[in-house]
This record gives structure tokens, C-alpha cells and sequence, in this order.
């Protein structure tokens, strides 16, 4: 069996900043993708 | 490519991804990009412009980080680039890879659903044209690397064109045109300070390959090219009262100044002829944003 990779507290804050940063990237592509559609929509455009 | 050793560890930040990205290269093709939109004819959506103009970021930062990637041996070399995240040890290769591939993708597909096949086909050959056939054959074989390659960093404004009007014209292809003629002075002014660093590298700059003295003549004759083509916006009625300015006495000033590192010894190793380099870099780079600038007043005043 594989041993568990432990972070060390700094690893660990690293990465959640990461993952905030991640994670806000994708929620603004989202809603993005989202006031495109609408553009497009408006536009009568496909 | 070589693998890099670590020169340093520190956890990543997110500064260090962004990094990746060369936001500097980036702002930019963003700007002359935005400026190529504003002027193209018709009607745009704010947010569909907005969206297109996003997708040519991410895909220049998705550009960045391939070139970084690839490049990471090169970088490691030279003073400029040691500090950067690959070299320093902060961030994988794999890493920057796959970051670059990612961006590379999602840009593709924004541009796709903002503002069809065109503009994203143009995106996509610009990623292509820089990551593969600048920074993986050509920089690393020829001394016009930069010449041939400057297609990549000419082009985001066509691109913006294409995403607002679904096509391409002769304006858009003027803009390009500029940008292509105005890489070759800028980079060897900057190559000419970089001579030794680059042959170091391993990499064929200009002044590397055929001397300094052939390299102050080849930005002479490339600016002799670029100032009267600037002015090519006045006859299309692309450019006006401010462009005229901006052009005339701009690619003036950009002559005189080519002109001086011609006369000069610059890129021999004395300081003070370095100057007149330095200066002719600094003031490229101030020409290609007053061009552009002078545009987006010209649209931005018209009535």
C-alpha cells in the first residue's frame, strides 16, 4: 500500500489558495459562458 | 530541452501561474487586440467583444506558458529569464504544460461561442503558429526566428476583427502588417544589449549569427519598411487627424533613431553605444502603442 502523502502546513495553505484561485476561475467561465449565451440570444444569433 | 535543476524551492503561488502567462507580452496583444475590435466596422455586443478580447488573453497566456515550458532550458541560461518559475524550481514542466494546454483549449472554445469559426480558427493558428513553429522550430534554427515568428504577435488584431464582422479586410490586414515590420527593429535593438546571454543559450539571434554590425543595418532597413507603412491607415481612411501625428512623427523619430544605432557601435560591448540601443527598444515600444492609441482616438471621436 501506498504511503499517504502528508502536507506540511505550508503545502497545505498553498494549496487552498490555489484551489480558491481554481475555483473562482471556473465560476467566472461559467457565468461567461452564461452572458454569452444570452448576447446571443438577444442578437437572435445561434 | 534539457531538464532544469531546482534553484531554489518555495511553494507556488498563484502569482507564480500567473507568471506563466507573460501578462507583460499579454497586455499588449490585449491592446492592440481591443483596438483592432473598436475599429472594425459595425455594431459590436460589449459582451460578446468583451469575450473575444478574453480569448485572445487567455490564448496569449496559454502561448506564454508553452514557451516556458519548452523554453525552460534556454530560460535557466539567461539572466533575464533564470528568475522565472520553471528555472527557479516553483513551478513543474508538467505543470506548465498542462496550464498551457488547458488555456489553450478554453480560449479556443470562448472564441468559438462569442464569435465563430473564423476568429477561432485565426486563434487557433496564432497558438499554433507561436508555441510549434516559433518557439519549438524556428527560434532554436534561424536567425530570422523573430521575423517569421512576429506573425504570431501581429495578428491579434485581425483576430479581433474577424470575431466583430465574421471576416477579414484589408484594414484588418494593415494593422497585422504593422505589427509584423515593427517585431524585427524591436527585438534586435533588445538582442543587440542580449548578444552575449543569447549565445550563450545556444539560441541564433541575429547578432549572434551575422555580427552587430549586420544587425544595426537590418533594423535600419526593416524601420525604413515600417514608417511609411504606418501611414498606410491614412489612405484606407482607417486612420485619422491624431493617427497622422502619431505616424508621421512617430516613424520620423523611429528613423532618426534606427539611424543612430546604425552610426553607432552598438552591441560591441561599449556601454555608452548600448545606449542608443536601449533607446531605440524603450521608444519601439512606445511607437506601437501611440499607433495604436492614436487609432482607438480617432474611432473613439468619430461621430
Amino acid at each position: 500500500m501506498n504511503e499517504p502523502i502528508i502536507l506540511t502546513p505550508e503545502e497545505a495553505r498553498a494549496r487552498k489558495r490555489r484551489n480558491f484561485w481554481l475555483a473562482l476561475a471556473i465560476g467566472l467561465f461559467v457565468l461567461l459562458v452564461f452572458a454569452i449565451t444570452i448576447a446571443k440570444m438577444k442578437a437572435g444569433g445561434g | 530541452m534539457a531538464d532544469v535543476g531546482i534553484t531554489e524551492t518555495r511553494v507556488a503561488s498563484a502569482a507564480d501561474y500567473f507568471a506563466l502567462l507573460k501578462p507583460r507580452v499579454m497586455s499588449l496583444v490585449v491592446f492592440t487586440g481591443f483596438v483592432g475590435y473598436v475599429c472594425a466596422p459595425g455594431r459590436g455586443d460589449a459582451v460578446l467583444g468583451f469575450a473575444a478580447i478574453l480569448a485572445i488573453a487567455i490564448a496569449a497566456g496559454a502561448s506564454g506558458a508553452l514557451n516556458m515550458w519548452f523554453d525552460s532550458d534556454i530560460d535557466a541560461i539567461m539572466t533575464r529569464t533564470r528568475g522565472r518559475p520553471i528555472p527557479s524550481g516553483r513551478v513543474a514542466r508538467e505543470e506548465t504544460l498542462m496550464l498551457g494546454l488547458t488555456l489553450a483549449a478554453l480560449s479556443l472554445v470562448t472564441m468559438q461561442l462569442a464569435a465563430g469559426p473564423l476568429a477561432a480558427a485565426l486563434l487557433a493558428f496564432t497558438i499554433f503558429f507561436y508555441a510549434v513553429v516559433y518557439t519549438m522550430w524556428l527560434k532554436r534554427t534561424t536567425p530570422q526566428n523573430i521575423v517569421i515568428g512576429g506573425l504570431a504577435g501581429a495578428l491579434p488584431p485581425a483576430i479581433a476583427w474577424a470575431a466583430k464582422t465574421g471576416a477579414l479586410s484589408l484594414d484588418a490586414g494593415i494593422l497585422v502588417a504593422i505589427i509584423f515590420f515593427w517585431t524585427p527593429p524591436h527585438f534586435w535593438a533588445l538582442s543587440l544589449l542580449q548578444k552575449d546571454e543569447y549565445a550563450a543559450a545556444g539560441v541564433p539571434m541575429l547578432p549572434v549569427t551575422h555580427g552587430a554590425k549586420a544587425t544595426r543595418l537590418q533594423i535600419f532597413l526593416y524601420t525604413l519598411l515600417l514608417a511609411p507603412l504606418a501611414t498606410a491607415p491614412l489612405f484606407t481612411g482607417l486612420g485619422g487627424a491624431i493617427y497622422a501625428l502619431a505616424s508621421l512623427a512617430g516613424g520620423a523619430l523611429f528613423l532618426f533613431l534606427a539611424g543612430r544605432v546604425l552610426a553607432s557601435r552598438a552591441g560591441e560591448g561599449d556601454k555608452t553605444q548600448d545606449r542608443r540601443a536601449g533607446i531605440l527598444f524603450a521608444f519601439s515600444i512606445f511607437y506601437l502603442f501611440a499607433l495604436f492609441a492614436a487609432l482607438l482616438i480617432d474611432h473613439g471621436s468619430a461621430p
